[in-house]
């Protein structure tokens, strides 16, 4: 069992550019501002619903430089902004979905954050919480079946979701047919306001990989580099032939579930400020300014590129249409939206 | 019976052998079939309807799971939407709750959510119903809680000739299908089925027997007990139409109305229970669409409202009809 502690490695950078590097930097930074625009644009009465991912930024950068696109498939959950627009997603599609516009993803049909892209490999995922894992088992049963070696499936969830029935059905049926899939865990210790404690017996969701009989690992989640290390050796192991990795990655929610949602009534403003030492988006920074691979101009320089980008979309977005109220009907069945023929 | 390419020859089956002869052929002719469920492999499936598949496609193409409904049908989910053709098997239609948000919430859903950009191509087959001594959970019928459900397609035929040509449907549907086979009928029923690759239109009923007097609407087993029936009351001098729903959803809502025109009189019979069955929905139809061709109140001859099929005899005789029962219906709607 390839198996360890939370740690924090020193900075390494793991064989990555520094490019490489900035362009997980950037990816974190995208995806804290436009959560931000989300919320920021609910509070202001322009749309109904955004949902967060603050304190995820360092595991879906990590994971996103370790996917292999055009190559591997992800199947993802709603929480997985920064890991969307890692693998490619535009900050254009994100408002796109968040103002629920007939241009997005869906055609304005999901919540925000369910992308679905065959362009990216990004699977349609619902919010029923673990029930993308066995679509993600079966695609990577579908590689299998077509020889399609040198491919993998990177699947991903919340602590939560290890509660449900159907992720451990899931795990198993990996294990059973050693598939090339990691399963990867998003632990912020709260599933809206139901903390780790009450969610299981013993707080580390890797080490339950033994029992299924597949190697886990466990990384800091506020670490993109450690995250980068831990899922690319994973997906090599599953893109050759070396079967299923359970990867932990202990982050933090810092949020709101989301902006309907007040977690102010169930944990204390003590606990979110003790875990902001922890931040995975200033940590990062610094350490790039630090090692001299980002000049701090420069860095002041690519959050004000990525502001205007952002404000861009925003109003480019806000300007397209909504879907007509007879897009409901449309895509129900392949040929026909009536029941009675 | 509306076949794409007939052929000339046909051969005696039952509905067992129709639905291993249909398997065995998607098997045969498309490398991205795979059927997946419990017991499907070594075993050959609980009724032998896949016996040495196994062996012929190997043990990759016909999965053995284990023991878990909901991700048999998550992981065929996954297998769909990456362009295999998986057919899943829930061994018993009563074991198929766990898998209800696999189906409702998820690949009913697949098209539309993502607009078109994911689509699944999925068939789900499940034995069902009773006069097996199935007791509470080997003899239910499922169809009306998945009815409601658009994104899903149901079938459920009655003869071995469209077991044939539906499960071809099926398998060739671009969206998620239930298809039920009543599990009495599996060995009792017989018929010619032709062969060669052929499909019927999912959607269409079938008119069995043409009649005057009054229109029975069915499906599954009760069909059979139906025509038994109507032939019976033939020799009373009382006509009735029977129709084959074949099709659940989508509903062949023209043959049904074409056919309540001309008898103005319609008698629904379905062995699942009688609230908020399928016999409610056309009820509902044929009111809306034809309430002043009618002559008589509608009525729905349909299982008690009671849980289940108890497993002594005298419990299971009371729940499920039979041709006497069915007859008797007809005479009463007959003489209103």
């Amino acid at each position: 069992m390839a198996t360890t502690n939370r740690t924090s490695p020193p900075f390494e950078r793991a064989g990555l550019s520094d490019e490489q590097l900035v362009g997980m930097l950037r990816t974190m930074l995208l995806q804290r501002m436009l959560e931000n625009r989300g919320f920021q644009l609910n509070r202001q009465g322009k749309i109904p619903f955004a949902s967060a991912s603050e304190g995820h930024e360092g595991v879906q950068a990590g994971a996103a430089m370790a996917f292999a696109r055009g190559r591997d498939l992800l199947f993802p959950y709603y929480r997985d902004l920064g890991l969307a627009l890692g693998v490619g997603l535009t900050p254009y599609e994100v408002l796109l979905s968040l103002f629920a516009r007939a241009a997005d993803l869906s055609g304005g049909r999901q919540f925000p954050h369910h992308y679905a892209s065959r362009r990216l490999g990004i699977a349609t995922i619902s919010s029923i919480i673990a029930a993308q894992l066995s679509h993600a088992v079966g695609a990577a049963y579908a590689l299998r079946v077509r020889g399609e070696n040198g491919r993998a499936v990177l699947t991903t969830f919340g602590d939560g979701a290890t509660s449900e029935g159907e992720w451990h059905e899931s795990v198993n049926f990996a294990a059973v047919h050693k598939l090339p899939i990691v399963l990867l865990c998003e632990n912020n210790e709260w599933a809206i306001s139901t903390p780790l404690a009450k969610q299981m017996g013993q707080p580390d969701i890797w080490r339950r990989a033994a029992g299924y009989g597949l190697p886990s690992t466990c990384v800091d989640g506020m670490d993109p580099v450690a995250c980068y290390l831990a899922v690319s050796d994973a997906l090599d192991r599953a893109r050759t032939g070396g079967g299923p990795t359970l990867v932990e990655a202990k982050c933090y929610r810092f949020l709101a579930h989301t902006t309907d949602d007040d977690d102010r009534t169930y944990r204390s403003r003590e606990e979110v400020e003790a875990h902001r030492r922890d931040d995975p988006v200033p940590n990062f920074e610094r350490r790039l300014v630090e090692a001299g691979i980002l000049a701090p101009e420069g860095l002041e320089r690519l959050k004000a590129e990525l502001l205007a980008e952002i404000n861009e979309a925003t109003d480019r977005a806000e300007a397209m249409p909504y879907p007509g109220g007879e897009e409901l009907y449309r895509n129900v069945y392949a040929d026909s939206t009536d029941p009675w023929r | 019976m509306a076949v794409s390419s007939p052929t000339q020859t046909t051969q005696i089956m039952n509905n067992v052998d129709a639905v291993r002869a249909t398997l065995y052929d998607a098997m045969k002719n498309d490398p991205r079939t795979v059927i997946l469920g419990e017991d499907v492999g070594a075993r050959g499936n609980v009724f032998l309807i896949t016996k040495d598949f196994a062996k012929e496609f190997g043990p990759q193409r016909v999965i053995d799971t284990p023991i878990a409904e909901a991700s048999i049908v998550g992981i065929a989910i996954g297998m769909a939407m990456e362009g295999l053709r998986p057919i899943a098997e829930i061994q018993f239609a009563d074991f198929i709750y766990p898998a209800f948000n696999q189906i409702v919430g998820e690949a009913a859903k697949t098209r539309y959510r993502s607009n078109g950009e994911y689509t699944c191509p999925l068939v789900i087959r499940t034995p069902y119903g009773g006069g097996v001594r199935g007791a509470l959970s080997h003899s239910v019928s499922i169809e009306a809680l998945f009815y409601h459900v658009p994104g899903l397609k149901i079938l459920a035929p009655a003869f071995p000739a469209d077991v044939k040509g539906l499960l071809n449907a099926a398998i060739d549907d671009p969206d998620p299908v239930l298809f039920l086979e009543h599990k009495k009928t599996y060995r009792l029923i017989k018929g010619e089925v032709p062969d060669g690759h052929y499909t019927i239109p999912i959607g269409k009923a079938n008119v069995l027997k043409e009649g005057t007097a009054l229109t029975v609407v069915s499906y599954g087993l009760y069909v059979h007990w139906a025509l038994e029936a109507a032939q019976q009351l033939a020799g009373e001098g009382i006509s009735v139409e029977v129709i084959d729903l074949r099709s659940i959803r989508p509903m062949d809502k023209t043959t049904i109305l074409q056919s309540v025109e001309k008898t103005r009189k319609l008698l629904i019979v379905h062995e699942d229970n009688k609230f908020g069955g399928i016999g409610a929905e056309i009820s509902a139809m044929v009111a809306e669409e034809a309430l002043f061709s009618l002559d008589a109140p509608i009525r729905r001859h349909c299982a008690p409202d009671v849980p289940a099929m108890g497993y002594a005899e005298p419990l299971e005789h009371e729940y499920m009809s039979s041709p006497a029962k069915i007859a008797d219906a007809m005479r009463e709607l007959a003489r209103f």
